[in-house]
């Protein structure tokens, strides 16, 4: 195996773009590492990208929020800006593993391990975040939930990467959320996860939402739906009733050692209508 | 294939060596440069039994290439204790009998004392968070958990 540490963006996606054989963009590793110990992955190459300054940064773009693609977890805990404007995003991701993980687990490995079950995925794609790809032929900006196109598979082409993660700005009155069912309190993978970033008027009513569901499909889901029965909602309890069984209904789920259908079906409802309380308060609503 | 040359800091002191590509920081620390201190667990993450510093921050090093350590500062629990005096955390373990088998233990002092020097007056529920990913097998935790809220205690009346 070769081991490629460049300094510059154009020299990542250079030898992304020229290698042959498999080429890996080697991030916070927590999930290349693992599976390459473990015998399922065997590079050729691995292209470590914590070595460009630009990545690792957090910074205010246009009212909203760039966070590089090698910043970890911990650093957005850390970041009392993005803490305060994007709680849910942050939660989230802080959710992801112990804090050794959290020292080197990245939101945007996260997104291009593509797992349905990613914590930070689902709050991602209810906060509206583009990922910004950089590839051989230049910049596109791409919302989140089109990266992930099945377990384990992004519509990533070759020599691309996601250099960072953009979160807008949105206005006052707005707040976000995201919850996930583990059998027990840290370190575990969702059995089902659910996001949900709202705004509201002066009253209290809903004028924009997004909802997304985690770990119930081959993907992370928008539900827009969900989104389109909160608006013009105060969030009281027909809606948060109708909200769960929108989201259940919407979940594709599969059984497996971490779950059934039956009951991730049921759950994705549950965590809807409580991370959807959790969001509302934080926008500065009172829920009846 | 021709090994990576890195240049490194361990413990304080400049560390120079040649790795594969693929070996982790872990392999690196044990099989090259004699500190074993750290322990493979699991090579997945998920036991913390490797826990070290880099830069400051607390990783796995199992779940790091040891090329990637060039130019950064590894802190193992070779360099917990000054000399023959041992670190407070170190102490307190032995005073208290918080470790049995002895395998997670260099982990869990690797990764309470960067609690610590983050919050130096922890409740229980942070310790038992921050600690979730050093497994112990032989202890049940709560001696372990005791014995770095008594240290942290000790340490704000010495400080």
């Amino acid at each position: 195996m070769h081991y490629h540490a460049p300094t510059t963006l154009d020299a990542a996606v250079d030898i992304l773009a020229g290698a042959s054989g498999d080429c890996r963009v080697l991030n916070g590793g927590t999930d290349l590492l693992v599976r390459m110990h473990s015998d399922m992955a065997h590079p050729d190459a691995v292209v470590d990208i914590k070595r460009i300054e630009s990545l690792r940064t957090i910074t205010k773009e246009d009212g909203g929020w760039r966070i590089g693609a090698a910043v970890c977890g911990a650093e957005m805990g850390e970041h009392a800006g993005l803490v305060a404007a994007w709680p849910g995003v942050v939660e989230a991701a802080g959710l992801i593993g112990s804090t050794q993980v959290q020292g080197r687990a990245t939101m945007a490995g996260n997104l291009c391990n593509a797992s349905p079950a990613a914590d930070s995925v689902p709050a991602m794609v209810a906060a509206g975040a583009l990922a910004r790809i950089v590839g051989p032929e230049g910049i596109r900006d791409v919302p989140v939930e089109e990266i992930p196109v099945g377990p384990g598979k992004t519509s990533l082409t070759p020599g691309e990467l996601v250099a960072s993660i953009y979160l807008p700005s949105r206005p006052e009155r707005s707040g976000d959320a995201y919850l996930r069912f583990i059998p027990r309190t840290e370190m575990d993978i969702a059995v089902a996860g659910c996001g949900v970033s709202l705004t509201l008027d002066e009253a209290g009513a809903i004028t924009h939402a997004r909802v997304a569901l985690g770990a119930v499909g081959p993907t992370v889901m928008l539900v827009p739906e969900a989104a389109r029965m909160l608006v013009g909602s105060h969030l009281r309890e027909g809606a948060l009733q109708q909200l769960a069984t929108i989201c259940s209904a919407a979940a594709q789920p599969i059984t497996d050692k971490r779950g059934t259908e039956h009951f991730r079906t049921h759950v994705a409802g549950v965590l809807a209508r409580r991370a959807a309380l959790i969001a509302y308060k934080r926008a500065g609503g009172t829920p009846e | 294939m021709s090994k990576i040359h890195v240049t490194t800091t361990v413990n304080g002191d400049a560390q120079e060596f040649l790795c594969e590509a693929d070996e982790t920081l872990l392999d690196v620390l044990r099989d090259r440069l004699g500190l074993t201190g750290a322990k493979e667990g699991c090579g997945t993450g998920d036991c913390g039994a490797c826990s070290v510093t880099v830069d400051g921050r607390l990783v796995c090093s199992c779940l790091m290439l040891g090329a990637e350590a060039e130019g950064r500062e590894v802190e193992t629990i070779e360099g917990m204790a000054d000399g023959e005096k041992l670190h407070p955390l170190q102490r307190r373990f032995i005073d208290m009998a918080a470790l049995q088998c002895g395998i997670c233990t260099p982990g869990i002092l690797v990764a309470a004392k960067s609690l610590l020097e983050r919050n130096p007056d922890p409740t229980e529920e942070e310790v038992r968070y921050w600690l979730a990913g050093n497994l112990c097998r032989c202890t049940g935790y709560d001696k372990i958990i005791r014995a770095v809220l008594e240290t942290a205690a000790e340490m704000r009346e010495a400080s």
